[in-house]
């Protein structure tokens, strides 16, 4: 039997996806229903003053309309609210007080038998506000921004190697607010279960984590929560919190006894988290042979007022390149906006984007091709954490794969020199770097004597391919055909999962999953060995493997016994196993995946359209477990590139401290048009050190980088250099 | 007449008759509710998507009378007789239809949100008959946002159905 991992298999679950089967968190239709609506702030900060719900409540069909003032009771501690991946801070307690800390923010919850009816009346609510000043724009506030503990301790002394150095460059970099905008909406349908349990399915990352926020806030005993996802309509980040549509569906059931769903519209999801807009400055120092001295990475990002979410933009820059010099500092605004969040690439798409640029910059001052100074600056060590080795990074083979498939060596380096037609033409590129994260988790399997595997984890699949891995890995580990396994996630009465991200449940799960099929194994070795004559009475553990559903001796194929058989003779029925795994650092490694990116634009001289026509995406991500998913993930990741160079930005009026394009027709992403071809290539890496299976892991790395070579593309074909993203036409022709 | 109603109110009921998969469907709905709700939310047809409910998305794509149609932009009394397909309504009993093997081999999707309104865009695109080209495709499925972006692989979906029902026609 071929093994299912590294096999391009397809989803699992995409017959229940292209059918119209697959059930999202507003699909759970239940008799009663009501419906939710959200009424929300007209101002940005302030209080509320009054709210007159009254014409609301004489329309037919409104049920009741939740404020602040009639709620229900709910916790009135911060660590009530504070989730398993909250910031510092005082999280956002919503519908909780008259105080009104961000734009869309929830004021009152309009409940009715029909969701119409809920909308119509939830604008017949009447709220008088108090009025304060408010600030939402970062440049205005970069002055008093405060700075965060050192990112990592530096190195040497930048500055005065900064003066010293042959060729200097510096440079600031912009990266506006962006929005997830996964296309499912943000909804939880609650269930009144009756004696007070409810079923709550949630658009969220973490079931468990949700259920744990939901109990504190409420007082609820864990068992009368369960929180469900069995499908998510992509998240990307802005479901690793629980969001405050949650809380409030949970409020109106428990206030109503009754279910109830509340979907937010798309303008609304605008006042969820977001990536935080960053103003970053760089500076390179090198020798005049193409070395850097030095590297200082300096960030300014945004959070709300009542929490300090931040990540680590700046010490990529001293991780990826080889700089006996290196300083990083990070300051923090706080606006009067949401708590900021992770978005795909948290930190990564940013902090690198500027460092590749500001790499591509230096490579035109020291007059050398820009795979040429990277191959020059190559780190095989991670400077930042005591100079370790790296468990394994194949970056070189991403660089030569990566530059032969695109044909970098026919670039001519001088900008404006190529064009196409009444186009110019440009080539960039760049690196891309994540961590290879793995976290604890748990994984049941229930073998039964059909030749069946139940593998049951509390994870989530938000598109990454989740539900289709654990089946793979664990029909090779049982050595059962893949139609034989069954994988239940999304639901958190299952084993113990962390929230799903950061790249690191593949990882995790994976090697979850062998755990438990070894301890599966070795019951039945167990049972085998006591068959009456037994061709495996002698067998030790390490020496059995379970292949074509027979319990085999590996050194002699001979000694074997059919998995059914052992089952039924034994008179067992099932096997089942729990095992939690855990990762241990051994300390002397650093764990990363690496890309390299070529990325081609063409843009029309006289209108400055931009067309990206060409990405290849080289990526080093230790084993792959299923090539086809894979691929999907990294070309996905490609193409959020091509939306962060091009397209995306959340636009702030600052007079109102409102987002004037909340509607996704405005907030421009990529649309089918925008791209062309995109070619994805994994280069063999394996890791023996990171973890038994050697998997890194993907969501994100696909995504970094990209932006900076579509940028260093554009500055290649118009020899013009826009430091702040996205590149627009207007930015190209001033 | 109650109280309530000398005060702002929803407006009354109306009948509507629809075929919905080839099941004629008989709904007493507000004028107000989209076709999108209606199929979603009376019918509980929940695979055609909602994702922003003003025409932006794509997601609730599906075909009236053959045509594809943001469904959340038809208000359901305005479809009074109309033939309406879904995602649900597009497979046979034993076969998938070819755009959704297709969407299954190719990997046209990821969290599968967009998809059934991929799908119905997409059965619409090829009714058609204007798309030829990759970049025709492309061009004429950029009213489905996927942000996910499968784009590449829904364009080799697309042209995989396209030569399965050539075949068979
Ligand atoms: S839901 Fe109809 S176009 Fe978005
Ligand atoms: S598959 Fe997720 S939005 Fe298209």
């Amino acid at each position: 039997m071929t093994p299912y991992i590294g096999t391009a298999i397809s989803r699992i679950d995409g017959h229940a996806k292209v059918t119209g089967g697959a059930k999202y968190a507003a699909e759970f239709n239940v008799p009663g229903l009501v419906h939710a609506f959200v009424v929300v702030s007209a101002i940005t900060k302030g209080s509320i003053a009054r709210i007159d719900a009254s014409e609301a409540l004489r329309v037919e069909g409104v049920v009741d309309v939740l404020t602040h003032e009639n709620r229900p009771r709910m916790a009135d501690t911060d660590d009530a609210y504070k989730d398993d991946v909250a910031p510092d801070g005082t999280p956002y307690r919503p519908l909780y007080d008259s105080k009104i800390m961000f734009s869309g923010q929830p004021v009152a919850l309009v409940l009715a038998e029909e969701w119409e009816i809920a909308r119509f009346a939830a604008s017949l609510v009447h709220v008088k506000y108090e009025q304060e000043a408010h600030l939402t724009d970062l440049y205005c506030q970069r002055e008093v921004a405060f700075a965060l503990p050192e990112p990592a301790k530096p190195r040497g002394d930048a500055a005065k190697a900064f003066a010293a150095a042959d060729v200097r460059h510096q440079g600031e970099y912009y990266v506006p607010i962006e929005h997830h905008n996964p296309m499912e909406l943000y909804a939880s349908t609650v269930t009144w279960d009756g004696g007070g349990k409810l079923t709550v399915y949630d658009k969220t990352q973490g079931v468990q984590n949700v259920q744990r926020y939901v109990c504190s806030i409420f007082g609820m005993k864990p068992d009368d929560v369960r929180v469900m996802s069995p499908y998510v309509g992509g998240a990307f980040g802005s479901g690793l919190r629980p969001q405050y549509q949650v809380v409030l569906a949970v409020l109106a059931a428990r206030a109503l006894e009754r279910p109830v769903r509340l979907v937010l519209t798309r303008q609304q999801m605008y006042s969820l988290g977001y990536r935080p807009a960053m103003i970053q400055r760089i500076e390179l120092g090198a020798s005049a042979g193409g070395t850097l001295d030095t590297v200082t990475h300096e960030a300014i990002t945004v959070t709300s007022q009542y929490e300090d979410f931040f990540r680590n933009e700046t010490t990529w820059s001293g991780l990826l390149y080889r700089s006996a010099n290196a300083k990083y500092t990070h300051k923090l605004t706080r606006l009067d906006l949401p708590t900021s969040c992770d978005m795909r690439g948290p930190s990564a798409t940013t902090g690198v984007y500027a460092l590749e640029s500001a790499m591509d910059e230096l490579a035109v001052a020291l007059r050398l091709d820009p795979l040429e100074l990277r191959l020059r600056c190559y780190s095989d060590r991670d400077q930042n954490n005591g100079d370790l080795p790296f468990s394994s990074k194949n970056l070189l083979e991403c660089y030569r794969q990566g530059a032969e498939i695109f044909g970098w060596a026919k670039r001519n380096r001088e900008p404006r020199s190529m064009r196409d037609g009444s186009e110019l033409v440009g080539w960039g590129m760049a690196t891309g770097v994540w961590e290879a994260l793995q976290v604890p988790i748990t994984v049941r399997i229930v073998l039964t004597a059909n030749g069946h595997a139940e593998v049951a984890c509390a994870t989530s699949d938000i598109g990454t391919g989740t539900y289709t891995i654990m089946a793979q890995v664990a029909a090779d580990a049982l050595g059962l055909p893949l139609d034989n396994i069954s994988i239940k996630l999304g639901d958190s009465t299952l084993p113990q999962s962390p929230v799903e991200g950061g790249s690191w449940i593949a990882a995790s799960v994976s090697n979850g999953i062998v755990t438990t099929c070894n301890a599966i194994r070795e019951e039945l070795l167990v049972l085998a060995k006591n068959l009456p004559g037994s061709p495996l009475a002698n067998a030790t553990r390490d020496e059995v493997t379970l292949l074509d559903g027979r319990l085999v001796n590996r050194r002699d194929a001979s000694r074997a016994l059919s998995i059914a058989e052992v089952m039924r003779v034994s008179g067992v029925d099932r096997i089942a196993q729990e095992k939690s795994t855990s990762f241990a650092n051994d300390g002397k490694h650093a764990h990363n995946t690496h890309s390299a990116l070529f990325a081609e634009v063409k843009i029309d001289e006289q209108l400055g359209v931009i067309r990206v026509t060409r990405v290849v995406s080289a990526v080093a991500a230790g084993r792959i477990l299923n090539p086809k998913t894979a691929h999907s993930q990294v070309m996905g990741g490609v193409v959020w590139g091509i939306g962060v160079a091009l397209h995306e930005e959340t636009l702030i009026d600052h007079r109102f401290g409102r987002v004037m394009n909340a509607n996704i027709a405005e907030y421009h992403i990529p649309v089918n048009a925008d791209i062309q071809d995109i070619k994805v290539i994994f280069v063999e890496e394996q890791d023996n050190i990171v973890n038994r299976l050697g998997v890194k892991g993907l969501g994100e790395i696909g995504l970094v980088g990209v932006a900076a070579a579509i940028a260093n593309a554009i500055y290649h074909a118009t020899g013009k250099r826009v430091r702040d993203l996205p590149i627009t036409i207007d930015k190209l022709q001033r | 007449m109650s109280q309530k109603n000398k005060y702002a109110q929803a407006p009354n009921k109306l009948s509507v008759a629809l075929i919905v998969n080839g099941t004629a469907q008989q709904l007493i709905v507000a004028p107000w509710t989209t076709l999108l709700d209606a199929l979603r939310d009376h019918l509980g047809l929940t695979g055609t998507k909602k994702g922003c409910d003003h025409g932006q998305c794509g997601a609730c794509t599906v075909l009236v009378d053959g045509r594809r149609v943001n469904s959340c932009l038809s208000l359901v009394v305005m479809r009074s007789g109309a033939e309406v397909t879904t995602i649900e309504g597009l497979a046979t009993r034993d076969n998938l239809h070819p755009l959704q093997q297709a969407f299954i081999d190719h990997d046209a999707f990821q969290c599968g949100y967009c998809t059934p309104g991929q799908i119905c865009s997409a059965a619409g695109l090829i009714a058609e008959g204007k798309a030829k080209s990759d970049d025709e495709i492309r061009e004429l499925m950029s009213g489905n946002l996927c942000r996910c972006a499968a784009y590449p692989n829904i364009v080799a979906a697309i042209k995989q159905a396209m030569t399965v029902m050539a075949g068979k026609s």
